[in-house]
């Protein structure tokens, strides 16, 4: 183990423009205690065109430009950033992957599992609410995020978007099966629609696979924080709907938006107050625990980190930690906060914080003293 | 419940009806593992599909042998090489493999058989599929009156109101409903506004 790994004082200036966008951090809207983020993604495809499986190399390229072109000139009312995955370094693929704005496969270069796979993706900036990914898995992939539950005005968003960009392009299209995709599970609507949402009430009181299994009687999923076949880290989990053909859009926002989610965050915080008036002090201990992990370790992987985040942050909304007033201007501990720490955990993210390339066990030290450095001081022990 | 097996609890529940016959199963995780019987909660669905898939069978379907030498007349990919990787080739395969995908993603989609939503206002046609004109498997034999949003609609009241039947134990009341849904669902039972909407325009 290397203890002495240097932790230069990071480039708060770099930093802060990093903290601006993440729309899904924001902490904003309804819902905010339990709901971290609405997300609506449409699947397209350009009509007469291959699927990646069987195109070349030539085809992904002609692909690319033609998306490419047509997203920059669409008109769409937002202020975009385009970037060329294939060329891109794979620490800066790596940070879009955790900051949602990128699949894992597509920064990968899923389609073909090349690295050279000619593929990219417009961003909305600064927000980062609204990201198209060109040539991963489908040719297009329109993906709108809102913070908290509103997954209304996300859907209006990628409607708005799917509008402008079809007004230019030709999609595959039959109107017997929809929108045709690559993967025969996303025909039709193309849709997926989803929330993220913090349930540690729910884990903790042995709650939470009830949800799951009505989740699944519901035609829903329930994935983890980094989506398909990803743990529930940091009681982040994702619930959205799984099938695509027969079901309207409308039909599933309403489902989602006025029934189901509004259940679970229900259920998340019935759990909350049960825990609080059944089992304070166990409670207490695991949230100060997290709180003494978070600013006393010094060696944290990502997974404890937000494990111990996750907790800080029950702890926070509960009133079981509280903020101490700052005596001078200075950053409080809000849920805002923790939001950013946990992205800025992430590998790459760290690595950005450190300003170079280190290795896993490097990061453990580097986590644990960003946290120390952050959290140090925030909180108040009554 | 114990293993139909061993004495073990039994973790996988497999239903299958195959000629009418409901076959169950109850196996504990080691027995349905021997027996090749896996299931993964919370899959992927296309995991799942590339499962039932890779199996060759799904339960009451037979997958059609000669059908496995066809290929995509576009993009040349094989229903194999499908079944391999999950993948289609091209928009042009799901006209190609209609009669074979028709009843995966009847399954994968949970009974979805018919897009219900959004279309592009601008509908060009080349490239896309229209609607087949004798449609292979599990289309309705007269189209119903209903836009299928709406018939979807109309289906969903009925299933809500066979569960309530079943909950409340009318079962003979149940089992009208039951007959009335499937008629519905193969066309048998055409079902029509009582008046017109207006005739949706902009959409070809």
């Amino acid at each position: 183990m290397n203890d002495d790994v240097p932790f230069p004082a990071p480039n708060e200036g770099d930093l802060s423009a990093l903290e601006r966008g993440a729309e899904w951090l924001k902490g904003e809207g309804e819902s905010t205690d339990v709901v971290f983020s609405s997300r609506v993604r449409l699947a397209r495809n350009l009509a007469n065109t291959r699927f990646a499986i069987k195109a070349t190399k030539a085809d992904r390229q002609q692909t690319l430009d033609t998306c490419r072109d047509c997203i920059m000139k669409a008109g769409l009312d937002v202020s975009l950033a385009w970037a060329d995955l294939h060329t891109m370094n794979p620490l800066d693929r790596s940070m879009l992957v955790e900051r949602h704005l990128i699949s894992k496969p597509h920064s990968k270069g899923r389609g073909t599992n090349q690295a050279d796979d000619p593929r990219g993706v417009a961003l909305s900036a600064p927000d980062e609410r609204l990201a198209i990914m060109v040539n991963e898995e489908d040719h297009l992939r329109i993906q709108c995020i809102r913070s908290g539950l509103a997954l209304s005005q996300a859907w209006r968003d990628a409607d708005t978007v799917d509008d402008k960009l079809e007004a230019q392009l030709d999609y595959a299209f039959s109107p017997r099966l929809g929108y045709l995709t690559a993967c025969p599970t996303n025909v039709g609507t193309g849709l997926r629609m989803g929330v993220m949402l913090h349930l540690p009430g729910l884990r903790l009181t042995g709650e939470i696979e009830k949800v799951k299994r009505a989740a699944d009687g519901m035609s829903l999923v329930v994935r983890g924080f980094y989506g398909e076949g990803s743990e529930a880290v940091g009681d982040l989990f994702q619930i959205s709907n799984q099938t695509t053909l027969g079901r309207s859009e409308g039909e599933v926002l309403r489902m989602l938006e006025l029934e189901i989610i509004p259940k679970v965050v229900e259920y998340e915080r019935v759990s909350r107050r049960e825990l609080l008036a059944k089992r304070r002090v166990g409670l207490e201990d695991q949230v100060w625990r997290a709180w003494g992990e978070l600013t006393h370790a010094r060696l944290l992987t990502t997974d404890e980190a937000m494990r111990a985040l996750s907790l800080v942050q029950l702890g926070v909304v509960t009133g079981l930690i509280r903020p101490r007033t700052p005596s001078a201007p200075g950053p409080t501990l809000t849920a805002r906060l923790l939001h950013m720490l946990l992205l800025f955990i992430q590998p790459a993210h760290l690595q950005r914080v450190v300003g170079r390339e280190i290795n896993q066990e490097q990061r453990r030290v580097a986590r644990a003293t960003f946290l120390r450095s952050r959290l140090m001081g925030l909180a108040e022990d009554r | 419940m114990k293993c139909d097996h061993c004495d073990r609890d039994a973790t996988v529940h497999e239903v299958t009806m195959r000629n009418g016959v409901r076959i169950e199963k109850h196996l504990c995780d080691q027995c349905a593992a021997q027996r090749g019987v896996t299931v993964q909660p919370n899959a992927p669905i296309n995991e799942l599909l590339k499962q039932f898939m890779t199996q060759g069978i799904t339960p009451g379907i037979q997958v059609v042998p000669q059908s496995r030498q066809s290929a995509c007349p576009t993009c040349k990919l094989t229903f194999a090489e499908f079944k391999q990787q999950g993948m289609l080739g091209c928009p042009d395969c799901y006209r190609a493999f209609e009669g074979q995908l028709l009843p995966l993603l009847e399954r994968a989609q949970e009974g979805g058989q018919e897009h219900a939503g959004k279309r592009p206002r601008r509908m060009t046609m080349s490239g896309s599929l229209t609607p087949a004109p004798q449609p292979v498997l599990a289309a309705p034999k007269t189209p119903p009156a209903l836009p299928s949003a709406d018939r979807e609609r109309v289906l969903a009241t009925m299933r809500k109101a066979l569960e309530s039947a079943v909950a409340q134990e009318k079962y003979e009341l149940a089992a009208k409903i039951r007959d009335q849904i499937k008629g519905v669902e193969d066309g048998a039972i055409p079902l029509v506004p009582a008046t017109r909407p207006p005739t949706q325009g902009g959409t070809p």
